[in-house]
């Protein structure tokens, strides 16, 4: 029999009853037949690989990551619970060291999903990935973590959770905003005042290949990755990008996929989208599995997959390299875009709209985050929704000093009348309040 | 009137059974040169002064197939494999020629690539010139589509017997596991043969010419010919026989803990709500994980034999036997010797069981008496964190819904059933670290010849309906057949139970004694664009694991 290079972890957990309706793409039959694939090539019987249940997250635990609308209870159903429990068990079979690596191939998907919750958009409602990470944080101290998105979608709701958070650097390569969904992720969205370069977005040009996915990987992020030297590298790992995926544009394999794990080298990966279900999926699945088991995955390929008719175009790989170098001149010159983009600035405000998609959602919000020089300062979104609330909430950051302690309990004390529900997160003494 | 025999590796035991009661019985030394000599022997005793004509049907559990796998004697087989994309093969040469194939089928069933006639005709050169007869052929996926299996063996029908196809060992996917599966029934399909045509022809000149039926590894039956073709079935039943004759001899229908304590080793079993817990896939046997349907057991080194040393200050038993207990003339104290000393068997040298003791006790500053009470506390600690390991791991056995997570069945036991020689002794003492009630029979002697005699014949489908693709498939009976747009999950559970009959009725049961149950049923919506294309349906269903009947509780009096 087989034995794995590195033990691995695996949470399998397809939630065969949960869809979010029957004809959806997020329904009961997306993992059926990368489940057939596992089962037939024997994986659970290959020596090093071991299988795990989800635990159920508790309420606390989205609490800590989002501001959830009017409460975790109406907005948060125990299969996202379940999904979230399957990535904190991934992370803790890593970190008590019962294995060296973990994948959760788990849904519902979360990348999606941003601070504040009103509903579902972009088929997430609970960010998993980060969920399970700040729990980890809690029980095991505060780890320096890399998240790569390697989802088609830009993870805007990942950005926006991590956004002034120096101790967690998030990577998106993704199908360029300005053709797909949500439409976000461009170069210059560069991170909150207290983590200005540490949130990094690559749109790449649909018709995007192996050879493009791959040389970004090369020249970008793993140059990046290396100077930044985290305790743990996540892969927020969408399959999407699949040349049969029915909605998006890309030209990646399974192949590709295998070789961009087998580089990236994660400790821990999370299935986030990627809804060619028969014909991407399970090679997909099955390319990552091998890759970081540390197996040999040079045979794993698609039935349809012609290495020919998915060469990239030389101009789409002329144009990839250009992105490529602004995005990694602009991560080395952070600093001084700093001294230029935030210096001797009190605080930094962001306006934006939000679109929950998949429940048909607009909210308003104002973000606004203090820059402190010796935290990462306390912040605050007023935000309003269509559905009827207007909401403030207040982060004190994991690492906030005395002062934004205490700033971010008066805000929360003297909040004004005009808003229906005000929360607080206070990450330094794990307090969620909400009036 | 039914007969039973369980041919271990040390006895043959036998009993005839009538109106629920043990009439005869029988215990022959095993003599691992002669197998069939020995079952005849015990069996041609056992039949002594019976009314032959009254015997309903014979069931044996034999180690003919195992002991030929254990012991390497098998015939070479030649295996065609297909592994397609996906992992690397190299691991899956188990035959004694491995010719891998071109081509594959995907997970839908579809052959996206067909293989090439010339691989066909190489393999079927390269066995002849090593003169090989038994064959193999397993493609992955091939339970979705047995188109290439079948084919190949069209090719190599004139020139070899016996062929195994791997969609007809099992319904599940596991392509290794079919691929082991595939090989050693091939490989040790002469051997049974040549045994059930020697039982056939003796029984048949004793004057008897009842039904036989041959125990499997999951604690049912099949009649002998679905044996002869299907020889591999036969591998490892022994733990399921003494399962079988524990649930005949203390029936319950709770969860529960079965221990088989014996010499060398301990046997341990688990029943939810009664029923027997299987392996989730199939039995291992030798360095093999197969798909052949088991009863889930583990064995673990500590019997009645087990040798003892002290080891940094601790009691430690096992995991092997070196011999005889000290006080039979062996070379280590053992917990037979405790058990002496503590005057609770009244057998062997009770000197030098004490001197056994006696000796231990010195290097933990124990009196013999103290540190024979020690072992035996020991005995009971070291299964009861074995049990405890197991349940765990049983009890996280990976879900794939959230209803399962959140309310799935776990398994509870609420007593423990013990056999084996020191059964009565531990009971007391189990009862006490498990906090549970312990129970053991009277006689175990003949447990193991009690559950083959009792047990009935079972079999399993696996069926999948794509109603997408028009096709119905249950791989265990060889059924590919067209299905239409309007199949549902109702209709698919009432074909798995009439096909679960007809496949019980063909290994020989009766009418009345079919159980049938659906273990796993699922309907997805299949939605391609944006439309549902049809329903992908599975079911896994079963004839109940159980006895004829039990036993009559005073039995033994």
């Amino acid at each position: 029999m087989i034995k794995a290079k590195n033990r691995l972890g695996l949470v399998f957990f397809p939630a065969f009853d949960w869809a979010i309706s029957p004809t959806h793409p997020e329904r009961e039959e997306r993992l059926l037949y990368t489940q057939d694939q596992i089962f037939e090539e024997g994986i659970e019987d290959i020596e090093g690989i071991k299988f795990y249940n989800p635990i159920v997250a508790e309420n606390r635990d989205i609490e800590r990551v989002h501001f959830a609308v009017p409460d975790v209870e109406s907005r948060v159903t125990k299969s996202h619970l379940i999904s979230v429990g399957g990535a904190i068990k991934a992370f803790k079979a890593v970190m008590e060291k019962e294995v060296d690596k973990s994948f959760a191939l788990v849904r519902p998907p979360g990348h999606h999903a941003q601070r504040v919750v009103y509903g579902d958009r972009g088929f997430c409602i609970v960010n998993v990935e980060a969920v399970a990470l700040e729990r980890i944080r809690q029980e095991y101290g505060n780890l320096r973590v890399a998240i790569v998105d390697t989802d088609c979608h830009h993870g805007d709701g990942t950005q926006d959770i991590y956004w002034n958070d120096k101790d967690t650097l998030f990577i998106s390569f993704h199908q360029d905003g300005r053709t797909l969904y949500p439409g976000t992720g461009f170069i210059d969205e560069f991170g909150g005042p207290n983590a200005y370069g540490y949130n990094i977005n690559i749109p790449l040009p649909p018709g995007t290949g192996e050879e493009g996915f791959l040389y970004v990987l090369d020249n970008v992020v793993l140059p990046i990755l290396d100077e930044y030297k985290p305790d743990l590298i996540i892969n927020s790992a969408g399959q999407d990008n699949h040349y049969t995926d029915p909605i998006t544009n890309m030209n990646f394999t399974a192949q590709g996929y295998a070789k961009l794990n087998d580089k990236l080298n994660p400790d821990i990966a999370v299935l986030e989208g990627g809804y060619s279900i028969e014909g991407a999926l399970p090679y997909m699945n099955l390319g990552i599995i091998l890759a970081m088991a540390g197996i040999d995955y040079s045979k794993v390929k698609e039935p349809d997959y012609n290495k020919e008719k998915l060469k990239q175009a030389k101009d789409i790989t002329d144009y990839i390299k250009q992105v490529c170098n602004i995005v990694y001149k602009k991560w080395r010159n952070k600093e001084e875009l700093w001294l230029k983009d935030i210096k001797g600035k009190d605080y930094i405000q962001n306006q934006r709209q939000v679109y929950y998609d998949t429940d048909g959602i607009m909210e308003k919000q104002v973000q606004n985050f203090k820059v402190c020089n010796k935290c990462s300062g306390v912040n605050t979104i007023d935000s309003r929704s269509d559905t009827g609330y207007h909401i403030f909430a207040i982060t004190i950051p994991r690492d906030a000093c005395s002062n934004c302690l205490d700033e971010g309990y008066r805000l929360y004390k003297h909040s004004l009348n005009k808003y229906t529900n005000v929360y607080l997160q206070d990450r330094v003494n794990d307090e969620y309040l909400a009036r | 009137m039914i007969v039973g025999l369980d041919m271990g590796g040390t006895n043959v035991d036998g009993v005839v059974i009538e109106d629920y009661k043990i009439i005869n019985k029988v215990k022959k030394p095993t003599n691992r040169d002669d197998l069939f000599g020995s079952i005849w022997s015990a069996l041609r005793e056992l039949l002594m002064g019976v009314d032959k004509s009254k015997i309903e049907r014979i069931n044996l559990s034999t180690t003919i197939s195992t002991n030929a796998i254990v012991e390497n004697k098998t015939d070479a087989v030649g295996m065609i494999i297909q592994p397609g994309p996906g992992l690397p093969y190299d691991f899956l040469a188990c035959g004694d020629e491995n010719i891998f194939i071109s081509g594959y089928i995907d997970h839908r069933g579809e052959i996206i690539e067909n293989f090439n006639l010339s691989e066909i005709e190489r393999a079927i050169n390269i066995f002849k010139q090593k003169n090989i007869k038994s064959c193999g052929i397993v493609t992955k996926f091939s339970i979705r589509n047995p188109k290439v299996e079948k084919s190949i063996k069209k090719l190599l029908e004139k020139d070899f017997s016996p062929i195994t196809m791997g969609h007809t060992v099992s319904g599940k996917l596991n392509f290794p596991r079919r691929v082991y599966t595939s090989y050693l029934n091939s490989a040790v399909h002469s051997v049974f043969n040549e045994f059930s045509s020697s039982i056939k022809k003796s029984l048949s000149q004793e004057g008897v010419d009842s039904p036989i039926f041959i125990l499997k590894a999951d604690g049912g039956t099949m009649n002998i010919s679905a044996a002869e073709e299907k020889p591999v079935e036969t591998i490892l039943s022994g733990p399921a026989a003494s399962l079988m004759g524990i649930n005949a001899m203390l029936p319950t229908s709770e969860d529960a803990i079965l221990l088989d304590i014996g010499g060398t080793t301990t046997d341990i079993f688990f029943l939810a709500n009664g029923v027997p817990l299987f392996e989730p896939l199939g039995i291992k046997i030798d360095r093999f994980k197969t798909l052949v349907r088991a009863i889930y057991s583990v064995s673990i080194g500590l019997g009645g034999d087990s040798s003892i040393d002290i080891e940094e200050g601790q009691i430690k038993i096992g995991p092997t036997r070196e011999g005889k207990p000290y006080s039979f003339g062996g070379p280590k104290p053992t917990p037979t010797d405790a058990m002496i000393v503590l005057g609770q068997i009244h057998d062997g040298d009770r000197e030098k069981a004490y001197d056994s003791m006696l000796a231990l006790g010195e290097k933990l500053n124990m009196a013999p008496e103290k540190i024979a009470e020690s072992i035996l506390y020991t005995m009971a600690d070291m299964i009861k964190d074995k049990v405890d390991e197991l349940l765990d791991e049983i009890n996280s056995h990976p879900v794939y819904t959230v209803k399962e997570l959140l309310y799935g069945k776990k398994i509870d036991p609420k007593l423990i059933n013990i056999i084996g020689g020191p059964a009565s002794i531990l009971a007391p003492i189990l009862e006490k670290k498990f906090k549970l009630p312990c129970y053991f029979p009277k006689d175990f002697h003949v447990a193991n010849a009690v559950g083959a005699a009792l047990a009935k014949p079972t079999t399993e489908i696996n069926m999948l309906a794509n109603t997408s693709q028009g096709i119905l498939s249950v791989p265990e009976l060889g059924l590919y057949e067209k299905v239409d747009r309007s199949f549902t999950l109702q209709k698919a559970k009432e074909k798995a139970v009439e096909l679960i009959k007809e496949s019980a009725l063909s290994l020989g049961a009766s009418k009345d004694e079919i159980e049938t149950e659906i273990l796993e049923e699922s309907s997805f919506n299949m939605v391609r664009g944006f439309f549902t294309s049809g329903k992908n349906i599975r079911i896994k269903a079963q004839t109940k694991p159980g006895l004829i009947h039990e036993l009559r509780s005073d039995w033994n009096d």
